[in-house]
């Protein structure tokens, strides 16, 4: 690489003024929400904002490829299930430790994503898009013809990852606050990623790859490391997704997941990773209140979808305040 | 025996290759010459087999029920056009992607809502109802060969539109380059409009003519949009003739695959793990293919675009 003084030394203040206080203040209430809890129907609750955290984890590692790196992946529940799986099938055979459960996903998961971000990253715009949701479709399929684990209908688990041999997962307010920890972690390690001399770069990459290549950067590189994490912290949610609902099915993968995702984000504001768990929450919390309200829910949820893409720009997280 | 076996495969591929190829080509040109990813394209495609269902049961003819539902999915396409996608032209992909996926979750509910979750059957008309010897003691249904014909019919057919006339020449103009074709004066607007009625027709012809042979259910679309993204992917976007290839080959090379790749892989594995690798192999086949082809050539077979 090239020295690129003007890249190192981009200061970014007002995404720090703007991003600081809101994801606070939405941590602090993700922490407080067993506490709360445990005045209502407590097990419906937690297992409701588990899904919510592990839908936004997934969100923003997409957020991370959609919203910084322009890569706009429609396969990326590939990955929930990838981890999904990595659980079900090593548990099925007796090996029930979630560091093997996770380090198994990680490995599955960076390999998928090394493979098809390859070759995917070949092509660009429209057909980036559709090779994605081939590559997800193609490991759908690869899921339900899994007939040794479930096919089509799944696999209930027989318990929890076991932590250092102890069943400590099977508490609901435990896993709960594994998985808030997990989000908070991949929360930091994301900013840290796209304020990072990397980050800049895969911003620049997506707002211009050409003039990157000029200054000397290989753009295919960057967007390929960019991949490459996204599907690992995906299979890291698709890992916590399984032992939350402690069944897994092909269904994890399907690509109206991975549209669901992609909705989360552009809900919550793309670019911004807190909007993706924040556009995560409204769009669980949505659902099951209108499912909870009639069976055709879905029928109100399509025509809100198209009108927040017609007339929300910048999602919820862009209410909140908007660089001038 | 395993020839004739293999025959009747080809023939069963050639028929869903065509069937790909009539959804394909809408959406070929809807991406090609206005630059824009319709999702909702496979629920056309459902609607149209939902459409000939009901008007086939309220005339009690098969035919009857076509004819009415041709234009009726034409009419719902525009309708489409008009209230939605239009609007949608000028944005990003990504919010092409989210709006047109918001459409199918309203219309797979919607036809959920109106028909039931059942799925439904439509008889194959009586006149077309046999089946004839292809080879000795082997028989294959006219009804899938009379798909086969009118796919061929059809392809034909816009070939010669797009390939031999005015408007085929302004598609096809349109494709390469839109932005040159509205300054040079032709309406482009109108132009869209018509090659999307003209592709959520074809969509909802495809989906009339397969409904007396799979089962007409909410949902239907959405497996065969994926195919026709990687048709029109490898073919090329834009390009008629690289959708037809594409989807005959996809249409083959699938329907092949799932009866093939058990058989071949027994010559080398064991059968129980022969048949069970080749389940899991079979419907990769395709997107392998995508995979193979994309890496050579990133922008398809037959690229319209430059």
């Amino acid at each position: 690489m090239s020295d690129s003084p003007d890249i190192d030394a981009a200061p970014a203040p007002t995404a720090i003024n703007r991003g600081f206080w809101l994801p606070l203040v939405l941590f602090a209430l993700f922490a407080l929400v067993p506490i709360v809890a445990a005045f209502g129907p407590k097990t419906f609750i937690l297992a409701l904002v588990t899904r919510i955290m592990i839908l936004g984890l997934a969100a923003m590692s997409l957020d991370l490829l959609i919203g910084y790196g322009a890569m706009i992946s429609f396969g990326h529940a590939a990955y929930v299930g990838i981890g999904a799986y990595s659980v079900a099938i090593l548990s099925s055979h007796g090996i029930n430790d979630a560091f093997i459960h996770l380090g198994a996903a990680i490995i599955a998961c960076s390999l998928f994503a090394l493979f098809t971000g390859a070759i995917s990253l070949r092509t660009t715009g429209v057909y980036f898009i559709m090779i994605t949701l081939a590559f997800g479709q193609m490991l759908f399929f690869l899921a339900t013809s899994l007939a040794a684990y479930g096919g089509d209908d799944g696999l209930t688990l027989a318990s929890r990852s076991l932590v250092f041999g102890s069943k400590m997962l099977k508490n609901d307010v435990v896993l709960y606050y594994v998985v808030f920890a997990v989000m908070a972690a991949v929360y930091l390690l994301l900013r840290a990623v796209v304020a990072s001399r990397f980050g800049r770069v895969l911003r620049g990459v997506s707002e211009n790859p050409v003039r990157m290549q000029a200054i000397g950067f290989a753009p295919a590189r960057y967007q390929l490391v960019a991949y490459v994490i996204a599907g690992v912290i995906a299979g890291v949610a698709g890992c916590l997704l399984a032992n939350q609902a402690e069944f897994v099915s092909p269904a994890y993968a399907t690509w109206q997941r991975s549209g669901d995702l992609i909705f989360a984000i552009v809900l919550g504001g793309l670019g911004t990773l807190h909007g993706a768990i924040i556009g995560a929450a409204v769009f669980s919390l949505t659902a099951e209140l209108l499912s909870g309200f009639t069976e055709h829910w879905a029928m109100i949820f399509g025509p809100v979808l198209i009108l927040v893409v017609l007339f929300a720009r910048g999602g919820v997280a862009g209410l909140f305040g908007r660089p001038s | 025996m395993t020839l004739t076996l293999a025959l009747v495969q080809i023939l069963n591929g050639l028929q869903f290759g065509l069937i790909l190829f009539l959804i394909a080509a809408g959406l070929t040109l809807v991406f090609g010459v206005m630059d824009f990813i319709n999702l909702a394209h496979g629920v056309q495609y459902m609607v149209g087999a939902y459409l000939a269902a009901a008007f086939s049961a309220m005339t009690g003819n098969f035919l009857a029920g076509l004819a009415l539902a041709l234009p009726a999915a034409l009419a719902f396409g525009l309708l489409l056009e008009i209230l939605i996608f239009r609007h949608l032209y000028d944005r990003s992909h990504l919010d092409q992607v989210l709006a047109t996926f918001g459409v199918i979750i309203f219309l797979n509910q919607a036809v959920k809502f109106i028909w039931g979750a059942a799925p439904l059957s439509v008889p194959i008309p009586d006149a077309l109802s046999g089946a004839i010897e292809i080879s000795d003691g082997m028989l294959y249904p006219v009804y899938r060969l009379v798909i086969i014909g009118v796919g061929l019919a059809v392809g034909f057919a816009l070939y010669r539109i797009v390939n031999h006339t005015r408007l085929g020449m302004l598609v096809r103009a349109g494709a390469s380059n839109a932005r040159m074709v509205s300054a040079l004066g032709v309406d482009i607007r109108f132009l869209f409009t018509i090659v999307f009625g003209v592709g959520a027709m074809l969509a909802g012809f495809a989906g009339a003519m397969v409904a007396p042979i799979l089962s007409v259910e909410p949902g239907m679309g959405d497996n065969v949009l994926i195919l026709a993204f990687v048709v029109i992917v490898i073919g090329g976007i834009g390009s008629i003739r690289g959708a037809f290839v594409a989807a005959l080959l996809i249409g083959v090379v699938d329907t092949l695959g799932r009866f093939g790749a058990p058989t071949l892989l027994r010559a080398v594995l064991e059968p129980a793990a022969a048949s069970q690798t080749g389940r899991a192999l079979a419907p990769m086949l395709i997107y392998i293919l995508m995979a193979a082809v994309l890496f050579f050539r990133p922008t398809g077979l037959f690229p319209a675009k430059r």
